[in-house]
């Protein structure tokens, strides 16, 4: 008898409906796609749900709803200022969607749409996309003065823009790659943790005894999940209103 | 680890091959959980999230989906909540405002109310004062017409006493001169003159 276990697995995707390849280029309706489908189904459903009564004094539902809108719309407006608020829509549009792809990847047999590092990047485009259009398109030229910090020596200027260009090309690297290594390894250790108890359990009466150990893990590493599934997608809301802040206010 | 696995032997954290009785890498060969990096062909290229042939599906349905989410956020739910929000915000503030005014008026009122209570004490000692002024003096005048009246009514009745008493005394002379000569006339048989019966009359009254 043989358990196969393999942490890998989950990342799997598959065709539901292949749609061929038009163009040369394979298409095909995914669980992936599946998925950011009803995550996006789940989020509009959630807020209007909630919000059906419109009521003065708000229920359990319509408070969550109302708090998720306070909780971007602060912290949009704490990062970029109130003229940051044209982005809300976007900024709410990228929490909403990196939260719930997170949380719905926490339901066991579940896919985790924010666990390819193509979706991450994707994202991180957006952001940085949106930020050097707006940027040119608001300042012009003043906005490559982002890249040239005021009140450094003038022998110091060309490393200072080399360090800033790097840095900020670096951006929607590290934001694409914190949000998709962190949704992997998690979601591997729990499959890995998750593993040795159907091992050890298969192992005679040490072994079930001694599972209690990789049990404890994994419901440590579910607890801290849920925590990194919440925490990576504000982290990405805020970076992404720190970012548009330097779109709105390039001059440093 | 290796002390935990039983007589089933080896468990291998591989691919999951749809048949279970495909050669798994490790089987027989030595125990121990090997926790395998699945074989390529397993997986397409090896590492899902780096199978680059997923991508262009991934990518359009993330940009079909991300679209559409956005629009329904910009669109309908965000201005949805920010109504309800603003709503409430307007409503409180109101609410504040309203109850501001009607604290300010409840103030003047009871000011009034107050100032209005003084005046009635004030008006209703006054009137209490002038209507007792009022009621005694109207006894005083009524009792002393009434002793009035009663004095008149003493000296009229008085006067008719004496009135009633001479006209009594005037009847009885009659009487007794009437009385006077028939007795004289039974007695005698002839009628006694008038005048001297009276006169022995009033010489008999008068004595």
């Amino acid at each position: 008898m043989a358990v196969e276990i393999d942490p890998i697995h989950q990342f799997q995707i598959f065709n539901i409906v292949d749609l061929g390849a038009p163009g040369g280029v394979h298409l095909g309706f995914t669980n992936s796609a599946a998925f950011m489908v009803g995550i996006v189904a789940a989020i509009f459903f959630f807020l209007t749900y909630a919000t059906r009564g419109r009521t003065l004094v708000p229920g359990r539902l319509q408070s969550m709803a109302e708090l998720s809108y306070e909780f971007v719309a602060s912290t949009v407006r704490s990062t970029a200022g109130n003229e940051g608020m044209k982005f809300f829509p976007l900024v709410f549009s990228l929490f909403m969607f990196v939260l719930f792809a997170n949380f719905v990847g926490m339901i066991p047999y579940s896919f985790t749409v924010t666990s390819h590092i193509v979706v991450t990047a994707a994202l991180a485009l957006v952001v940085i996309g949106t930020v050097i259009i707006y940027g040119f398109a608001r300042h012009g030229t003043h906005f490559l003065h982002l890249f040239v910090p005021s009140g450094v020596p003038a022998f110091l200027l060309p490393f200072m823009v080399v360090i800033e260009l790097i840095s900020f090309l670096s951006r929607p690297i590290s934001l694409s790659l914190r949000l998709f290594a962190n949704m992997l390894a998690g979601h591997i250790a729990m499959k890995v943790f998750a593993g040795f108890i159907v091992m050890m359990t298969a192992g005679g009466v040490a072994g079930f005894f001694g599972a209690v150990l990789p049990l404890a893990m994994v419901v440590a590493l579910t607890a801290l999940e849920f925590l990194v599934a919440a925490l990576q997608a504000y982290v990405f809301a805020v970076l992404t209103c720190i970012y548009l802040n330097d779109a709105l206010h390039p001059g440093h | 680890m290796s002390e935990t696995h039983g007589p089933a032997g080896t468990f291998i954290l591989a691919q999951s091959s749809p048949t279970p009785e495909a050669p798994a890498p490790g089987t027989g060969t030595h125990s121990g959980v090997e926790i395998g990096v699945p074989p390529a062909e397993a997986h397409g290229s090896g590492f899902p999230p780096f199978d680059a042939t997923t991508f262009p599906s991934q990518l359009i349905w993330l940009a079909i989906t991300f679209v559409a989410l956005y629009l329904l956020m910009s669109r309908i739910a965000l201005p949805r909540i920010a109504t309800i929000l603003e709503e409430r915000h307007d409503r409180i503030a109101d609410d504040l405002e309203e109850a501001g005014k009607l604290k300010s008026e409840s103030e003047t009122a009871a000011k009034a109310y107050e100032q209005a209570l003084t005046g009635a004490r004030g008006k209703a000692t006054a009137i209490a004062s002038e209507t007792r002024e009022k009621l005694s003096g109207e006894a005083e005048t009524g009792r002393k017409a009434l002793e009035a009246e009663l004095a008149a009514k003493l000296a009229d009745a008085e006067a008719k006493i004496a009135a009633t008493k001479t006209s009594a005394m005037a009847n009885v002379r009659g009487i007794a001169v009437d009385a006077a000569g028939a007795i004289v006339n039974q007695l005698t048989g002839a009628e006694p003159a008038p005048q001297a019966v009276e006169a022995a009359v009033d010489k008999a009254i008068g004595s």
